[in-house]
């Protein structure tokens, strides 16, 4: 599964705020953070005001706020946001050649669905804190 | 979901536990499998040790959760390791820490017993049990499962 940019965005800013709710950083603040787009953030924050997970604050000092459950949603709840709508298991028309890559490439996307189904974002924040693995 | 963590005991599950055990199953699974539970708890509950274990969470006597596991050797290559092969917890003590508590338990049992690893399986969409265990740490370990139907036309 290939996340699109605006996705890995929407994460990464979810995982920013979610880690201090009681912050309210702008969208520049974050987008230089983590080196990306403010511009390109700045509609991902937009989207995920618009789901209920994020919401804008106004005024002087004002930035976005985390306002999700961090231990119902799961990364795979902010990935179904940004990405398109992957398709089932047709059959593939194609050569027995594609059909075959097919059938490997579903089985790879599948174990990653679940594995970012399977992750809450409080988990998430836990990992953070948590120093990595050898 | 319990208000009452600090009411909670864990325990070693004992022959009348059965029945609680068999209804929670039961309104969790939709499926009533008494022989099962009798034959695991004959082999895991009545011989209690630090490398196999039934426990069973209990709230003012009442059962609201078990987990059963057991240290296995060699399979597949593999060094000692903690099994945990089954965990349930009734729906609405979910969130209040029972989980958490009688995974904690079995996880000190499996030290005890001298294991440095605890490895489960379970369905890629039993999103409950394994949002569960990732919240306490576990992560993808470094075996797959696969498996194949046995078609008797083709005769594989």
């Amino acid at each position: 599964m290939k996340l699109q940019k605006a996705t890995t965005f929407a994460l990464i800013a979810v995982l920013e705020l979610a880690a201090d709710p009681q912050a309210q950083p702008s969208v520049l603040e974050i987008a230089e953070k983590h080196g990306i787009s403010a511009h390109h953030l700045a509609k991902v924050m937009r989207d995920l005001g618009r789901a209920g997970i994020v919401d804008a604050v106004r005024g002087v000092g004002g930035g976005y706020r985390f306002i999700g459950n961090p231990k119902r949603l799961t990364l795979m709840d902010i990935i179904d946001l940004f990405e398109p709508a992957r398709p089932g298991r047709a059959a593939n028309p194609g050569p027995e050649a594609a059909q075959a890559l097919q059938r490997v490439l579903d089985e790879i996307d599948e174990h990653a669905a679940a594995t970012f189904r399977s992750i809450t974002l409080s988990t998430m924040l836990k990992l953070m804190r948590a120093p990595a693995r050898a | 979901m319990t208000n009452h963590p600090a009411a909670l005991h864990v325990r070693p599950a004992a022959p009348d536990d059965l029945p609680a055990i068999i209804a929670l199953d039961r309104e969790v699974t939709g499926l009533e499998k008494p022989e099962y539970w009798r034959d695991l708890y004959s082999r895991y509950g009545s011989r209690d040790d630090d490398r196999r274990c039934f426990l069973v969470a209990a709230i003012g006597g009442q059962v609201e959760g078990f987990v059963i596991g057991e240290v296995r050797a060699w399979e597949f290559g593999s060094p000692p390791c903690g099994w945990i092969f089954a965990i349930q917890v009734r729906p609405r003590c979910r969130l209040g820490g029972v989980g958490t508590r009688l995974f904690e338990a079995v996880r000190d049992r499996f030290r005890a017993a001298g294991v440095d690893r605890l490895r489960t399986m379970l369905a890629r969409d039993n999103n409950v049990i394994l949002s569960f265990f990732r919240s306490q740490g576990m992560m993808a370990g470094p075996f797959l499962e696969l498996e194949m139907e046995l078609d008797a036309q083709s005769g594989r």
